[in-house]
């Protein structure tokens, strides 16, 4: 089966005071149809940026694409120019962004936003693109659409404006959704009603969705596949179960172990993962995440690792050499 | 240690409450008040731990804010150590305002930017321990920053060096310089990087643990203050709806609320979540400058009873320790 998606050895750099920020460093996945990829990692990892990427959405400059390709159905799609991207975003692919509130306009009625997509993407007239907007807010449960199109942004909960992003995301029904932290700024009982929905929505229109999210609870309720993401690069990266069940690479194990769970017995201490991120202006020689890491050898310190496992993790000890290790269960 | 109701508890808190009048769209006030904390009754014992937890708006913020002296209550009392503080002289006050201290939420608007870390550490020394000498202070300052994991040479050092860890390590610090028996903790971690945050909630664990302190946790993330608490009290638009140990609490949950609020939490386990059942609440949360009558949650609540609609139900204790405000339990 032909992907959807295939992004091929993405960097992306951005220029600061500080010199050269290497934000994505090769990172290549890819996306099939009607699948929940789930984009992994703390602040600063490169996700959302390596989201951004895909459809160009990157503020040039400071930010530049210094390599890879991003191929969309069958089309480099980097080799785009402003206008063909125009086409592409929010028609074939569609973008949830964090904060509504940012991303809506709160000088435009919540109707002009919603129909602009499928007036300019679908030739629909303001009419029917009206029609369609009622349907789609019925879809994805904001009650009374009628009166709640003519409404500003301003008079929308944090709620109820994710579910505008998800009807004007969902407008020209694209093949590939982009969600970018969809859930962080909502509380967990909304974030419930939002996950529902759009799990709900994917089920019903086979839509591919790339879902950014450092919450590894949200992936465990929410994605196929998941690619763990540390200082730019992809360090590992397999099915739901592989991944959070048998974790290969210590710092996916890290991220486990250092979150509070809800079913967790009491008394059981978190195992933190101990010092800071690295530094994105060098240039890495060696493994990115040794210095924070239990388990380093000598040749994490010398030799970036590869990728094992069939190209599944990045990380020495993977290597058939290596010492078995069994993660910590817990550490008293 | 097990607190025993038997003991004075360090803070008790009783039907407490705090409006604020609404300003309107131009100038002065409305008549509008919005009841962020509406009638909140709660005690915390000497060395122990209650989270407090609820979503945006509950009014969990205001309860910490008000507990600490930060804002005078509408209603009601607090009371440290038995002493209802509104009524102590000022002298006295003063005395118990060291006692509690506060770590904020957001490591970035908290600490001042122009002043170097030694300085924001040394500041409540100056205001509670006036007659201490200047090398003291800085002896003080540099066991401080040991304690939080920092190195002493960080005081000469401004707090945008620092990352929001660490920061968040400044701020406890500075909580800790006089010396507190009680520290309320508003969303601790909520605003540290993930692999983070887990380096806080222990370090907090062992603090409590080595000066005998007692927390009061404010968070929204249910998964950590059931971690970190002995009890929690369960907020919703001002008002608690259950109080009870943090284990009965995940294992038993009675409140519709308290409910909907444990299944929505996801937890990071494919075969869990492939299993778990969630309650959806309908709707948003009410205005609280305009709440509905009778009990608070029956807008949204699934289990409802005429009665519901009318009155307004009490905290009432259920099993022992278990607080439930709830007609249909």
């Amino acid at each position: 089966m032909e992907h959807l998606l295939e992004v091929k050895n993405l960097e992306v750099e951005f220029s600061t005071y500080a010199g050269m920020v290497k934000a994505v460093r090769g990172v290549s996945f890819e996306v099939d149809p009607g699948e929940v990829v789930a984009l992994v990692g703390e602040s600063g990892c490169g996700k959302s940026v390596t989201a951004q990427s895909i459809l160009q959405l990157i503020p040039s400059p400071p930010g530049k694409i210094t390599n890879g390709e991003i191929i969309f159905n069958g089309d480099n799609i980097l080799n785009k120019n402003e206008r063909e991207m125009q086409k592409i975003r929010g028609n074939s692919i569609g973008m949830i962004f964090q904060d509504p509130m940012t991303y809506l306009n709160p000088v435009l009625s919540i109707a002009t936003q919603v129909t602009e997509n499928l007036r300019l993407h679908k030739g629909m007239t303001r009419e029917q693109a009206m029609k369609r907007a009622v349907e789609l807010f019925h879809l994805v449960g904001i009650p009374e659409p009628e009166i709640r199109l003519k409404q500003y942004p301003h008079q929308f909960s944090g709620g109820m404006r994710q579910r505008v992003m998800i009807a004007m995301a969902l407008a020209c029904e694209p093949k590939l959704i982009i969600a970018d932290e969809p859930t962080t700024a909502l509380d967990v009982t909304v974030q419930a009603q939002i996950l529902e929905l759009l799990k709900e929505l994917k089920d019903r229109f086979q839509t591919a969705v790339i879902l950014i999210t450092h919450d590894l609870g949200v992936v465990a309720g929410q994605a196929d596949r998941i690619l763990v993401m540390y200082a730019g690069q992809i360090v590992e990266c397999g099915t739901l179960d592989a991944v959070l069940k048998k974790p290969s690479h210590p710092y996916t194990w890290g991220l486990l172990k250092s979150v509070p769970r809800l079913d967790a017995a009491k008394g059981q201490k978190l195992t933190p993962i101990w010092g800071q991120p690295p530094d994105l202006l060098q240039d890495f020689t060696s493994c990115p995440f040794m210095p924070r890491c239990d388990y380093a050898m000598g040749i994490c310190a010398r030799e970036m690792p590869p990728y094992f496992n069939g190209g599944k993790v990045r990380c020495w000890l993977n290597h058939p050499q290596a010492p078995k290790v069994e993660f910590k269960k817990e550490v008293s | 240690m097990v607190p025993t109701s038997a003991q004075t508890p360090i803070l008790k808190v009783n039907k407490m409450k705090k409006y604020f009048q609404q300003q309107s769209a131009y100038f002065g006030k409305t008549g509008n008040w919005l009841r962020a904390v509406d009638g909140v009754s709660f005690s915390i014992q000497a060395g122990e731990t209650l989270g407090l937890v609820g979503e945006s708006g509950c009014g969990k913020t205001t309860v910490g804010r008000t507990v600490i002296g930060l804002y005078q209550p509408t209603a009601g009392w607090v009371a440290y150590k038995g002493v209802n503080l509104a009524r102590a002289k000022p002298s006295e006050r003063l005395v118990y305002r060291r006692q509690m201290q506060m770590i904020f939420q957001d490591p970035y608007a908290s600490l001042n930017p122009r002043m170097t870390v030694g300085d924001i550490i040394m500041e409540p020394l100056l205001i509670h321990h006036p007659g201490m000498g200047k090398n003291e202070r800085m002896e003080r300052v540099n066991e401080l920053l040991n304690m939080v994991g920092l190195n002493p040479e960080h005081a000469n050092r401004y707090p945008h060096e620092f990352s929001g860890g660490q920061r968040q390590r400044i701020g406890i610090a500075r909580a800790l310089a006089v010396e507190p028996e009680l520290i309320v903790c508003d969303e601790p971690v909520s605003a540290v990087d993930v692999s983070i945050q887990a380096q806080i909630i222990n370090m907090l664990e062992e603090l409590q643990e080595e000066l005998n302190l007692t927390y009061l946790i404010i968070a929204h993330d249910l998964a950590m203050v059931k971690h970190i608490s002995d009890r929690v009290a369960v907020m919703y638009l001002g008002k608690i709806v259950e109080l009870v140990d943090s284990e009965v609490l995940y294992h038993n949950p009675l409140h519709p609320y308290s409910r909907a609020l444990l299944s929505a939490v996801p937890i990071a386990d494919p075969d869990v979540e492939r299993q778990r059942k969630r309650i959806l609440l309908e709707g948003d949360l009410p205005s609280p400058v305009n709440p509905p009558p009778g009990c608070y949650f029956h807008t949204r609540c699934n289990r409802v009873l005429p009665i519901c609609h009318e009155q307004e139900p009490e905290l009432r204790e259920l099993e022992k320790g278990h607080f439930v405000a709830c007609h249909n339990v």
